[in-house]
Parts: structure tokens; C-alpha cells; sequence
């Protein structure tokens, strides 16, 4: 039996060696390429923390290097996807990028809050790339070496609106939200869509805004990890089954408007707001309200032909919507796309909202705003500042929360 | 029956050809060409000096696990509960990394100590379980549910970083109490030395030892060892703290040097993967390593794999996982041989209700 199982082995290793032989015979036309490549235009280095086809937050941003590779000639984007520990426990930030770096990237996007500290630590050890980290501060805070900017869309209007849309639409009074992990981000953002939907509920329907049940389940991370997270199906199943009758989706995957579906098909009269990505009410246009997406195409584009220009300067961008073009992905970094369920009085009331947003005649953050526990953060009368709320610490009074 | 010798023997590479096989054609009918994958991977495991220490560093820790599985496997046990041993080593390490500030040779031989300790004790407590019949195999899950729960509340609650947010991780720990790297890599000696003397401990006690005659014994045929004086408690206790140590300690070098903090998801199933390595070697201690460092190189190569043909890095999962099937399905001669005459017989009496 020893026997048998060397030879497995010695057989195994022969294999291995014999592919590896054969390995540079057949891998030296790409890497010629690879070099003509970069010689041509610039390559690009985009981590996702999910898969590139989520419906949802990774695929936003494969869509934003698709946009780049259409639009800058040569440019070419290398992917790597599902980088996160339960996924991948043999891949680390800094390993991705060394490949990265080695098969030419000069610009590389880390393309979540998870991937911050490590960018930052590897950043420093490759100078001569541009990092950008997607939703982090450490070029705002000074962390950041010189080479690693930050980069964010101001989603906090586009969920003020999906919440609004949520308020016009509700008939039980409640809605209820799935909300990722709980950090600055998702705080400001779970905040915002609250904001959005008691403005909304008062103004147009004439509702006491005290009324409004608006309650948020952190599932513990960006999407669903079975056996570590809370399962959102079974999340958004519990609001559901608790009154709840629109669902809001705060993660990077869809199962918010996959239950929705699945349970309005029973006729069950309830909705979804879906999040992220442009087309993510596709999977149940019937049900969904519209969804706030990301477009990185724009920003990138622009990352892109100042790092191939070799004019690049450090800096930490909070990129707001494009009011004129706000359905376009070409021309706006962040938006809204009203979806099929978004009817009549409701679909009407809703653009009001947002001519009134974009006009700055409403403010959302317009004091007074209390924390959770009641205390005061934006006093009476004065406004939050942009630091405020990015920095915003607490859900809001009002709000109820649970994990 | 007779078949010839070298037939028999060209029957166990079967699987492991099977497996390249399978997957060649899945790389094909996904349009992708085997050599160009396959040099992929070798380049990501092995393709400069850098890449192998973290092939290396990404395979102490399941070649920890996969020698203290050897002990419980040894002894008959399914220590299924590993995953969960191996976090509460994370957790065991970050608490005295985060809690004491001492001289580095000191602190880490004492983050060691305490996530060997904790490894040890998860894997009694499955241990005990199981002496109140609770199977070591459902124990050992529940277990490992509560290691993830214990990590998400650790991190979310204590040891939540100054800034805030949850499920992310620990702050970093101060640099005293991180294991000391090999260049930009994740490779440290001393987790190096560390497995080696751990397989040295494993050879002793299982080559050796009178404990690791009673192992045997009690895994062989629990009745007849407890009718030779082995008490079959208190050798089933001692090996499964002896695995969750092996494990724990796996689990301190992934927070120690892999990463830098305790993380959500800080083994991501290296614990599941060292038992597919421990029943590809056939529970044999001098293929533990090879294997074990197969899975690391296969794993770590599926991330160039991904880059350069921008095919899923899963691939590399596929690979092993198929591997490990066919070794189980087909692996065994016997197995097959029984197969093979039922399926006869099953045939010469068609009439059979089934």
C-alpha cells in the first residue's frame, strides 16, 4: 500500500513538473503581449471583495473597468475577484497586488472598505503604483502614502431618495432595511434613506413622521457567508413576517428583491429597493421601486487618464450625483433608476423630491438630527457638514436597529 | 479476480489522473487552454522566490492541522470540530496579543502557549461532548458555529478597533508581538521551525509512543482496547487536545504572521481543508506534508490563475475537491472490488427486489 501511494505521489510530481515544463513554452506569447500591452496603454489592477457578477456592488465596479477599457484605447483591466478570508484564505491584499504590479498594472482600485488598512500597507511598499481605495478616508485623514487617493460616490442622496420612494409606498408604515456590517458607511447611508423616507412620509402623505416604523438588520459583513453572517434571506423573510412591506437592501447582493419576489408572487403585497447596481430590479421588475446605483465608469475614466498622463495627484474625492443625468451611468457617478413598481401619485411625488433635492431647497441633515440615544448631533438650525456626515456615529432617533 | 500486479497498482493513480482529466476538460469547454492554466498555477506557486514563501506561509497552518488530525484520526475520532480548534487558536493568541506588552521572544511564546491552550480546550470540550453522547462529528460543527460567533463578538465588542464598526477586525497588534518576516512576504522561520517540531512530535507519538499503541488500539476496535486496559475516555480526550493544540497553534500563525489582527473568517475552512488533505495521504504522517503542500500550492497558484487568464480562481478548489472524490470513490481497491461483485451478483439475480 506504501508502494502504491508513492507512485501515486512520484506520478503526481512528474505531472506537476512536466505541465511546469511545458509552462513557459506556453505562457511566452501572453507574456509578450502582457509587455506590448503595457508599453501601449496602461493596465489596471481592480480587486472585488464578491464575485464580478453579484447584481450588486462587485459588479458596479467590473462595469466601471469595462467602461474604462471602452473608452481609454489600450487600457487594459486585470480582475480579481472574491478577496475576502471565507472565500480566498490563501490570498491577501498584498499578494494580488505584487501579481498585479508584476503583470504591469499602474494603477490598481481596491474596491472596499474591507481592503483599507491593507491597501495602505501595501501601498507604501509599491511606490511607483497608483492606489486607489474605493470608500476609505486615509487620504483625507493624511494616513495615506502619497501614492493612494480615495475615491466614493455621495450615494447619501440617491438612498434619501430610494427611502422616500419606500415612504410614498408603504401601507403597513413599516419598512425594513438590510443593512451589510456597521461602519462610518453604512451608518451615514442607513441614515440618509431613513432621512429620506420620514421627510417623504410627512410631506407627501401627511403622516405623523413618528409613526414611521423604519427598522435595520446588520447581517455582519458585505454579503451573505454561510455560517458567519446572518442569512438576509432569512432577514428579509423576519420583516416580512413582522409587517414589514418594503425592504430596502443596504448589501452587495440581491436577496432583498429575491425574497420580495419569491414572496409576492404568493400575492403578498410588498415591494423592494433594491441597491448598487444599475439594473438590479431585472431580476423582479414588478416588485421593485427603482434602485440607487453606482456607476464608477466616470471616476475611473478619469483616474485612469491622469495616472496614463502621469498626472495624478493624491486626493480624497466624495463624487456627487449628476442631477441632469441622473439614469445615465456614462455621466454620473451616483443615481437613481425608478423601477417598474413606482406608480402614479407615488412616481410623481418622488421626482418632486428629487427636483427639490437637487435644487437644494430640501436639507435632509437640516438640524435638529438626534442619534439613536437621543443625543444631539446637528443642533437647530444649522446644517450638518460633510464631515458630520461621513463621520455620523449612530443610527438616528427613530430608527430601530438590531444584528 | 487474478488480475495482475501492475495493473492493481496503476489503479490507485487513477483518481489523481481522473482529476487532472476532469478538469482539463472543464478548462476546454470553458474555452481555456489546460497548459496555459496549469503553468498559470505552477508560475503563482512557484514562479519567483517571494511566491513560494507565501505558498509556504499559506501551508504551515494546514499542515499544522493536518498533523493533529492524524492523532484523533489515529484514535478513531472524526475531529470534524478542527476549524472551530484552529479560530479558538486565533482567538487565544490575539487575546494576549492584545492584552500584554512584553518583549517579543516572550510574548510569543506566550501567544503560542495560550492559543494552544485554547485549541486544547475547544477540542476537549468536543471531547466531553461526545463522552455524553454527543458525536465528535455534530459536537465538533456546533462548536465551530460558536468559534465564528465567538469571533464576531470579540471583534465587534472588545476588541473593536478605536475607530469603530463592527465585523471587521482587531486593531493591528504592536509589532513585539508579531512573528518576524521573511521580505514583503507573509513567511515567518519561526511558524517554520514551529511545524517541524511539531511533526517530530507527531512521529514520536504516533511511531514511538505506548499513547500511540493505545490510540491505535482504541481506534482499531474500541471494545477489544478497553479489554487490553485502555481507557477509551481518557485517550479520546487526550487526543482531540492534542489536535485542537496542533490546530490552535495554526491558528496563532495565521493571525501572528498571515495576517496582523484577528479578522472575521480568520481561517476560512483551512480546518475543512486539512481533513481532505489527512484522507488524500490515507492518514500516512510522511504524506501529510506533501499533500498538505500540494492543496497550499494548487490554492495559492489559482490566484494567477485568475489574473493572467481571468478564469475563477475557484478552479483551483475544483482541482482538489475532485481529487479528494475520486480518491474516496475509487481510492480503495476493495471498496471497488465489492462494488464490482455486488454489481454482479446483483445481475445474475435479476429478479431481485432492490
Amino acid at each position: 500500500m506504501i508502494f502504491h501511494k508513492k507512485v501515486v505521489f512520484a506520478v503526481l510530481l512528474s505531472l506537476t513538473l512536466v505541465l511546469g515544463a511545458c509552462a513557459p513554452a506556453a505562457s511566452q506569447p501572453d507574456a509578450a503581449a502582457g509587455e506590448d500591452a503595457a508599453a501601449e496603454g496602461l493596465t489596471i489592477g481592480l480587486i472585488l471583495v464578491g464575485p464580478r457578477n453579484d447584481h450588486g456592488w462587485s459588479q458596479a465596479h467590473y462595469e466601471g473597468g469595462l467602461f474604462v477599457e471602452e473608452h481609454l484605447p489600450g487600457s487594459q483591466v486585470i480582475v480579481f475577484e472574491s478577496l475576502n478570508p471565507a472565500d480566498k484564505p490563501e490570498a491577501t491584499v498584498a499578494s494580488v497586488v505584487a501579481d498585479m504590479v508584476e503583470q504591469g498594472a499602474k494603477l490598481i482600485i481596491t474596491t472596499s472598505d474591507e481592503f483599507e488598512e491593507d491597501t495602505t500597507t501595501v501601498a507604501a511598499s509599491h511606490p511607483e503604483v497608483v492606489f486607489i481605495n474605493v470608500s476609505g478616508d486615509d487620504a483625507r485623514t493624511g494616513e495615506a502614502p502619497a501614492n493612494l487617493g480615495n475615491v466614493m460616490g455621495r450615494m447619501e442622496d440617491m438612498k434619501a431618495i430610494a427611502g422616500c420612494a419606500a415612504a410614498l409606498n408603504t401601507q403597513t408604515g413599516h419598512i425594513g432595511y438590510v443593512g451589510p456590517l456597521i461602519n462610518h458607511e453604512t451608518i451615514r447611508l442607513t441614515a440618509s434613506a431613513y432621512l429620506g423616507a420620514r421627510h417623504c412620509y410627512e410631506t407627501y402623505r401627511g403622516e405623523d413622521p413618528a409613526a414611521l416604523k423604519f427598522d435595520v438588520t446588520w447581517i455582519g459583513f458585505w454579503f451573505n457567508i454561510p455560517g458567519v453572517t446572518l442569512d438576509p434571506t432569512e432577514v428579509a423573510n423576519n420583516f416580512f413576517d413582522t409587517g414589514v412591506d418594503v425592504i430596502m437592501s443596504g448589501i452587495d447582493t440581491t436577496e432583498a428583491i429575491d425574497v420580495t419576489a419569491q414572496r409576492a408572487a404568493a400575492d403578498e403585497a410588498i415591494l423592494a429597493v433594491p441597491y448598487d447596481y444599475l439594473n438590479a430590479c431585472d431580476s423582479a421588475p414588478a416588485f421593485c421601486l427603482g434602485v440607487p446605483f453606482f456607476s464608477w465608469g466616470p471616476a475611473y475614466l478619469a483616474l485612469a487618464e491622469s495616472v496614463a498622463a502621469g498626472a495624478w495627484e493624491q486626493s480624497w474625492d466624495w463624487n456627487a450625483a449628476n442631477w441632469d443625468a441622473l439614469t445615465d451611468p456614462g455621466q454620473t457617478d451616483v443615481g437613481w433608476l425608478d423601477g417598474p413598481a413606482l406608480q402614479g401619485q407615488a412616481a410623481s411625488d418622488l421626482h418632486d423630491f428629487i427636483a427639490k433635492l437637487a435644487a437644494g431647497e430640501v436639507d435632509l441633515w437640516a438640524g435638529p438630527v438626534n442619534l439613536r440615544d437621543g443625543t444631539v448631533y446637528v443642533a437647530a438650525g444649522q446644517s450638518a457638514t460633510d464631515e458630520q456626515i461621513w463621520y455620523l456615529p449612530a443610527l438616528l432617533q427613530g430608527m430601530g436597529e438590531s444584528q | 479476480m487474478t488480475r495482475p500486479a501492475w495493473l492493481a497498482q496503476l489503479w490507485t493513480l487513477a483518481p489523481v489522473l481522473a482529476a487532472l482529466l476532469l478538469t482539463s476538460l472543464l478548462l476546454v469547454a470553458f474555452g481555456a487552454s489546460p497548459a496555459e492554466a496549469f503553468s498559470a498555477m505552477w508560475q503563482g506557486a512557484f514562479g519567483s522566490q517571494d511566491r513560494l514563501l507565501t505558498t509556504v506561509a499559506f501551508w504551515i497552518p494546514l499542515l499544522l492541522s493536518a498533523l493533529g488530525l492524524l492523532v484523533s484520526f489515529r484514535a478513531g475520532l472524526w475531529n470534524i470540530g478542527i476549524e472551530g480548534q484552529f479560530i479558538l487558536g486565533a482567538i487565544g493568541a490575539s487575546w494576549v496579543a492584545l492584552s500584554l506588552q512584553l518583549p517579543a521572544p516572550l510574548q510569543i511564546s506566550l501567544e503560542v502557549l495560550a492559543a494552544m491552550a485554547a485549541g486544547a480546550l475547544w477540542a476537549a470540550l468536543a471531547g466531553l461532548l461526545k463522552r455524553w453522547g454527543v458525536h465528535e462529528i455534530f459536537g465538533g460543527l456546533a462548536l465551530n458555529n460558536l468559534a465564528v460567533i465567538l469571533t464576531n463578538f470579540m471583534i465587534s465588542g472588545p476588541w473593536q478597533p478605536p475607530e469603530g464598526g463592527s465585523f471587521r477586525g482587531t486593531a493591528p497588534f504592536h509589532a513585539d508581538a508579531l512573528l518576524p518576516l521573511v521580505g514583503s512576504t507573509r513567511f515567518s522561520l519561526v511558524a517554520l521551525a514551529l511545524a517541524g517540531l511539531a511533526f517530530g512530535l507527531v512521529l514520536l507519538a504516533l511511531r514511538n509512543s505506548r499513547w500511540g499503541l493505545r490510540l491505535k488500539a482504541l481506534g482499531r476496535n474500541p471494545r477489544s482496547a478497553r479489554l487490553l486496559g485502555v481507557s477509551s475516555r481518557r485517550e479520546t480526550l487526550l487526543a482531540m487536545a492534542f489536535c485542537g493544540a496542533l490546530a490552535g497553534l495554526g491558528g496563532a500563525l495565521r493571525v501572528l504572521s498571515w495576517f496582523d489582527s484577528l479578522r472575521q473568517s480568520i481561517s476560512g475552512g483551512i480546518g475543512y481543508l486539512a481533513l481532505m488533505v489527512v484522507i488524500l495521504a490515507a492518514f500516512r504522517l510522511f504524506w501529510t506534508p506533501l499533500v498538505a503542500f500540494f492543496f497550499a500550492s494548487v490554492l495559492s497558484g489559482s490566484i494567477v490563475l485568475q489574473l493572467r487568464t481571468q478564469l475563477h480562481s475557484s478552479l483551483g478548489d475544483i482541482l482538489t475537491g475532485v481529487m479528494v472524490l475520486l480518491v474516496l470513490l475509487f481510492g480503495n481497491r476493495e471498496v471497488l472490488q465489492t462494488w464490482w461483485s455486488e454489481v454482479r451478483s446483483a445481475r445474475r439475480t435479476p429478479g431481485r427486489q432492490s
